[in-house]
């Protein structure tokens, strides 16, 4: 596990790239979070409100993001994880994650590291801007 | 269409036991690398598995049914989870109640007026202590419409 001595403003969490995202991976995470909203597996109730297609859930590629945040730093350490949705994300997206140490903090014995979290599709754009805050000894 | 009545309303609380089996159905959908979800009695919940509280609430009542958002309007702007302390593990039963912090209204650039739904959801372990905190941003655009760019 990465230590509080090896964590710096600007140490990179290591890039991870997840993809392509298939249907199933849609349905696979509607299934764990339960929610069915139709938009993300239907397709002709997506097109019915005008999309091109089924879409991912925007929870599913926070879910990626912190997974990717706490493989990195201790599932039982994170304090707070947060996400800003921009663009959707598409069948056949390959998404990249990736991240930085932006503050660093000590306080009264507590340490504590803060991330600023991206995942980039394919493209180029951003589908998430994200944070996270984690307790590190 | 939004009702703007449902500023305040609050859920009535309701217990949400966590999972050792949803911990691991969750962290594998999410494609967590991280033996700590899939392996041992208590693994702690992924940052973002609060959101499967929905298979908790009663079904039909709670805040959600009083907005009256519409499905094909309905985009996700945030998700936000605090925990004051290690987040919650397998075995633990929390007390959950949501509650609607704020409504408000912007003018979206090609959907009409976008209306914003802060909910606030709390977590309390057995012992009522405040493990964890959800915020949530909803967003009922104008009207259905093609890529506007959000969940």
């Amino acid at each position: 596990m990465t230590s509080w001595k090896d964590l710096h403003v600007g140490t990179e969490v290591p890039t991870r790239v997840v993809g392509p995202l298939t249907r199933t991976d849609f349905v696979r995470y509607q299934g764990a979070s339960g929610d069915f909203n139709p938009i993300h597996h239907d397709e002709e109730f997506a097109q019915s409100a005008g999309y091109p297609s089924v879409f991912s859930v925007g929870m599913l590629q926070a879910g990626i993001l912190a997974g990717f945040a706490t493989d990195w730093l201790g599932p039982d350490n994170v304090r707070g994880f947060g996400v800003q949705f921009r663009e959707q994300v598409w069948p056949g997206d390959t998404l990249t994650c990736t991240g930085k140490v932006v503050d660093k903090t000590e306080d009264n014995g507590e340490r504590t590291v803060s991330l600023e979290l991206v995942v980039t599709r394919d493209g180029g754009g951003t589908a998430i801007k994200g944070w996270a805050t984690f307790a590190v000894v | 269409m939004v009702d703007k009545n449902a500023l305040g309303a609050t859920d009535e609380p309701f217990t949400m036991d966590i999972e050792r089996g949803k911990i691991r159905e969750f962290a594998r959908a999410t494609m967590s690398h991280s033996p700590d979800y899939l392996r041992g009695a208590m693994p702690p919940i992924p940052p973002t598995f609060l959101t499967s509280v929905s298979f908790w609430s009663p079904p039909g009542e709670g805040v959600f049914s009083k907005l009256k958002m519409d499905l094909r309007r309905l985009l996700h702007g945030g998700q936000e989870y605090r925990f004051f302390g290690a987040p919650p593990k397998a075995g633990t039963q929390l007390t959950v109640q949501t509650r609607v912090a704020e409504i408000y209204e912007k003018e979206g650039k090609r959907g009409g007026t976008m209306t914003f739904v802060v909910t606030v959801t709390e977590f309390k372990d057995e012992r009522g202590k405040v493990v964890a905190e959800a915020r949530s941003t909803a967003i009922e655009t104008g009207k259905p419409a093609t890529d506007r760019g959000s969940q």
